[in-house]
């Protein structure tokens, strides 16, 4: 048994430490915006955020996690509430089929949270581990744009922020 | 003064002494500043050869940074004396070679020496493409003085004293600089006297795969032993190659052609690059320097070769016992490093372990030459950065796991993995080297040139 840390609280859980985070988040505790696209760390589609850090969930054994703090999805904002990338995602109506789109999200934030102002070329670069099938790649990089005009704002110091440094 | 201080004072004179006496016998003019040419004045063809024999040169990767403009320099070289800059190469007249004419290019290319007759420090490998034949320096001109030309001034080098003097050059030149040593080998076929001719000048692979001593230059009495570049170790490629399966010149021909190997894996580091550019140069080239660095290889012993040939069952059978069993997952394993096994597990083993043919597939890491390399350099950058895939391409990928894993995961990763596939005492110093790698590695990855990859599929690239 181990402590996983998610979204702030804390889980006990019964599982091998060689399995993926990921079986973790959806199967044990019902976490299921982290998705399951090739299972080999090649899609991004599983990307949660450890640590500060965007990590693919589908190769990170529970093993790694000792003591680190997981960010999912639903750790950044709510329905009613949602964090300025979520928002932003929302307005530019980034997500099609929306299955790249978790994973895009969470790399996106940890990207802003260590580099407020990054470029067209530096958000490029850093979601190209990222596939799309539905191809709304124009529209994702307009809404990590967005987020850093939203991130300027009071909205930016919001708890469920917060929680996810 | 200490002792060390004295002999470092009296070594110091003597290099500069001898460096000044070197400059007198090694001084050359300055050959006469030209109009830049008019691109339309070269032979199609003939910058077309150019183009083939720059990119056996690799002169791009040296001369390209990042986001940079092709050829305009400016890429940091780190050697033992401090940091060398590239320069800029495009035909630009204020900052680049745009006022050199062919005898000034040729000179460089022979003889390190610039159009006004400055000396070039060695990072530039002109002990090789001294070798060069006039045609192909010729073809080379034509290619670069047709590249589009960008204003780029170079960036001042970083170099301790006395190695920042230029004078210091001529000495070494004297010491190590043998214009006109390559002689063809009449006992051996044109095809691999071609080969040897390209692998000892422009291709230029012992820059990289031969030691250096300590004054920087190859030493002649190990060629092809193995050295080092960006922190990457670049393998023995002679009888002391460390490759679990030995290479024949079928394998190194693919390899060079399509960037991996089934039986040997993917290119990466710095000879990602090399593979990436060899790959729009015609078969017959490459294929010529696979014939001959086959026999600087040599034939395996009976015993070497016994064991490739082991080592080759165990991965094709485990590949398919995997793709018989409906998941895929990784084998049980006998060995009980405690940290490393689940992490390789979850990690490698879901690609490493599902018998998915190579490149997309990562290779059963029994044949993984860097599990019986002298150090896990090469192992570390890889873990740690993974390999990228090449834009617009199919090409070989892997993950990074420098977010997901400390210093000792990393290693003890490394260790269950030396021990494990390749039945090797586990080496001393890991968690160190993990941390060189994530420290330099970050660096050479912003810095240094395009896909660090090879594409699978050479029509794909650049034409001219």
């Amino acid at each position: 048994m181990m402590i996983l840390k998610v979204n702030g609280q804390d889980h006990s859980i019964e599982a091998d430490p060689d399995t993926p985070l990921l079986y973790v988040l959806r199967d044990d505790l019902g976490l299921n915006a982290a998705k399951f696209g090739c299972g080999l760390g090649q899609c991004g589609s599983c990307t949660v955020i450890v640590d500060g850090r965007a990590v693919l969930s589908c190769v990170t054994p529970l093993v790694l996690l000792e003591g680190k703090q997981v960010t999912t999805l639903e750790g950044l904002g709510t329905i009613k509430a949602p964090a300025p990338i979520q928002r932003a995602f929302m307005e530019e109506q980034a997500a099609q089929c929306g299955y790249c789109i978790a994973g895009m999200v969470m790399r996106a934030q940890a990207l802003l949270q260590k580099n407020s102002k990054p470029t067209d070329d530096e958000i490029r670069a850093e979601l190209e581990p990222h596939l799309c099938r539905c191809g709304t790649h124009m529209r994702i990089l307009r809404a990590v744009h967005r987020a850093v005009g939203l991130m300027d704002t009071a909205d930016a110091s919001s708890a469920s922020q917060r929680r996810a440094q | 003064m200490t002792k060390s201080q004295i002999i470092g004072s009296v070594l110091a004179a003597l290099v500069i002494g001898g460096a000044a006496a070197a400059f007198a016998i090694t001084w050359r003019p300055a050959i006469a500043a030209i109009d830049p040419p008019a691109p339309q004045s070269f032979d199609v063809d003939l910058v077309r050869r150019g183009r083939d024999l720059a990119s056996i040169g690799n002169c791009s990767d040296c001369h390209t940074v990042r986001g940079g403009k092709g050829f305009a320099g400016g890429l940091p070289v780190p050697t033992p004396f401090g940091t060398v800059f590239s320069s800029n190469i495009t035909p630009d007249a204020e900052t680049g070679i745009g006022r050199w004419s062919e005898a000034a290019f040729r000179r460089a290319m022979r003889s390190g020496v610039d159009r006004a007759g400055e000396h070039l420090y060695p990072t530039f490998p002109y002990d090789h493409f001294t070798n060069v034949t006039d045609e192909d320096d010729r073809a080379l001109y034509a290619y670069l003085m047709t590249r589009q030309p960008v204003h780029a001034p170079a960036r001042d080098n970083q170099l301790s004293f006395p190695f920042d003097k230029r004078f210091v050059i001529a000495g070494w030149k004297l010491l190590y600089l043998r214009q006109g040593s390559y002689r063809p080998d009449n006992t051996q076929s044109a095809e691999w006297n071609r080969g040897a001719y390209l692998v000892e000048g422009l291709a230029h692979c012992g820059a990289c795969h031969t030691p250096r001593n300590a004054l920087g230059a190859e030493r002649a009495s190990a060629q092809f032993a193995g050295g080092d570049v960006d922190n990457w170790l670049a393998y023995a490629i002679n009888s002391r190659s460390p490759s679990p399966v030995p290479w024949d010149a079928d394998a190194l021909f693919t390899y060079l052609r399509q960037g991996w190997h089934p039986d040997h894996g993917v290119a990466r580091g710095p000879m990602a690059q090399v593979v990436s550019n060899l790959s729009s140069v015609p078969d017959s080239d490459v294929r010529a320097i696979a014939v001959h660095m086959a026999s600087v290889f040599g034939a395996p012993s009976p015993e070497r070769k016994r064991r490739g040939d082991e080592v080759l069952a165990q991965a094709r059978s485990a590949a398919m016992q995997a793709s018989a069993s409906s998941g895929g997952g990784a084998t049980q394993d006998s060995t009980t490093n405690t940290a490393g096994a689940p992490i390789y597990a979850a990690a490698c083993a879901t690609c490493h372990e599902t018998g998915r043919p190579a490149p997309y597939g990562g290779i059963n890491l029994r044949l993984s030459t860097g599990l019986f390399s002298p150090d896990p350099r090469n192992l570390a950058n890889t873990v740690l950065f993974g390999i990228r895939a090449v834009e617009g391409e199919r090409s070989p990928i892997m993950p990074g796991f420098a977010a997901s894993m400390n210093d000792g995961q990393v290693a003890a990763l490394l260790n269950y993995l030396r021990v494990r596939f390749g039945n090797q005492p586990p080496w001393t110093g890991v968690e160190k080297t993990v941390a060189d790698a994530r420290r330099t590695q970050a660096v050479f990855l912003q810095t240094s040139s395009g896909p660090r990859n090879a594409p699978t599929d050479a029509t794909q690239r650049d034409k001219p």
